[in-house]
């Protein structure tokens, strides 16, 4: 009995919380230290040779996949504390009554750490604008919370390292800061679909949050983990697949007359062709990484990728109910726009 | 008798909503009314930013993800 009582008290529960985070730590960066061993190990258990094309697509698969949900899995836990201190409600007061300029700077970086489903978008875009915060800022933080997302940021350090993921925080920001500060500069107030104009007069009521603990933080964490990983492996393992096969059998440097630097129109029809796909960021990386193996250039995979995360169709269909055709239109082609100068960017630097 | 209303615009989080409170309130043997709200109006009515959001007789109790199977027993 005694040590029933002592387990539940808040206290041992946050120490049971950190003993088990110090210990998952420990297992996650051993595993992540072993991973070239561990491909190596089981294509040698496989007889296969990393000669060939089948054991060399194998190979990546091996190696890929578990380093991409190591990766995830920690990076998703992390924010999911961090969620837990911006809330929607949070990052609303934080936004009501700034001004457009420093207003959009900070309600692209909120859209970093805010927790953002495009399923709850419009609630979002109109619990904003009903708080007072204007009508570009509030689409700096619709630009920027889908792209500029933490599974984006942990696989492409992952698989490029700190300088393209930094890169694509930053140029991310920048699309999600001028996009939102043109469409500011445009009003287009009038062009919201009538029943929002009517609501945003009238202020809604707020919905109590109640307090949360360390302990709430980190069950957040796991359930984070739980809802997204549970979510896009498949898409990963998918992803991977295809880049595994591209790694192994496409000739070196094939993309590179298709999609290499060299060729102007590669950035525009990668923006294009990702406008109707629909996937997330953790199924088009390991795609992207494989293209960029094969001579593809940066800027172009990266203007695909963006356009694929930040453009969805399915997104479109939900906005219009609250957006008006000609505020959509001006959303896409604005983005559209960014997305191409970061790619012409990218290609031009790198 | 409670009147439960689950406000989302029918993505998975908000249906695994729906059946995770009735489910629970079945195991506790409570009575409710359970009804889903999925124009987008009515749900910003209630100045829920995120969904799914739980509305109980009138007063939002959740809003944003799945709620925890502990924070629906403790509404029964």
């Amino acid at each position: 009995m005694n040590t029933l009582s002592l387990d539940s008290s808040p206290r041992g529960r946050l120490a049971r919380w950190l003993l088990a985070i110090v210990i998952a730590t420990s297992a996650w960066l051993f595993a992540y230290s072993q991973l070239t061993t561990f491909a190596d190990w089981l294509l040698n258990a496989l007889t296969l040779s990393r000669q060939t094309a089948v054991g060399e697509a194998l190979h990546f698969f091996f190696y890929d996949t578990p380093k991409v949900l190591l990766l995830l899995t920690g990076i998703v836990f992390v924010m999911g504390i961090v969620q837990t201190f911006f809330s929607p409600e949070r990052t609303r007061a934080l936004l009501s009554g700034k001004r457009q300029g420093i207003g959009n700077v900070l309600a692209a970086t909120l859209g970093i750490v805010t927790p953002f489903c495009s399923c709850s978008a419009v609630p979002l875009f109109i619990g904003f604008l009903s708080a007072g915060v204007p009508l570009g800022v509030t689409f700096s933080f619709l630009i920027s919370a889908p792209m500029v997302n933490e599974v984006a940021l942990a696989l492409l350090f992952g698989m490029f390292g700190w300088k393209v993921a930094a890169l694509y925080l930053g140029l991310g920001l920048l699309v999600a800061i001028v996009g939102g500060l043109v469409i500011g500069k445009m009003h287009m107030e009038r062009h919201l679909e009538d029943w929002v104009q009517k609501i945003q007069a009238g202020q809604a009521s707020h919905p109590v949050r109640d307090g949360i603990g360390w302990v709430g933080r980190f069950e957040a964490g796991t359930a984070h983990v739980r809802e997204i990983v549970g979510k896009v492996w498949p898409y990963i393992l998918a992803g991977i697949a295809v880049g595994a096969a591209i790694h192994g059998y496409v000739p070196e440097d094939f993309m590179a007359s298709i999609m290499g630097r060299d060729a102007w129109w590669a950035v525009p029809v990668a923006v294009l062709l990702g406008v109707p796909m629909y996937t997330n960021a953790a199924g088009v990386i390991p795609i992207v990484e494989a293209l960029i193996g094969k001579g593809a250039a940066l800027g172009t995979v990266l203007a695909f990728m963006m356009s694929v995360i930040a453009l969805s169709a399915p997104e479109m269909i939900i906005l219009r109910k609250a957006l008006k055709p000609r505020l959509i239109a001006t959303f896409a082609g604005i983005v559209a726009a960014g997305i191409l100068l970061v790619g012409y960017l990218f290609n031009l630097v790198l | 008798m409670k009147d439960i209303k689950v406000l989302g615009t029918g993505c998975a989080n908000c249906r695994s909503t729906v059946d995770l409170i009735e489910t629970v309130a079945k195991a506790r043997g409570v009575p409710i009314t359970l009804e889903k709200i999925e124009d987008l109006p009515a749900i910003v009515a209630y100045g829920v930013m995120s969904t799914p959001g739980v509305v109980i007789d009138g007063q939002v109790v959740h809003a944003g993800g799945v709620p925890t199977c502990s924070k629906v027993e403790s509404w029964f």
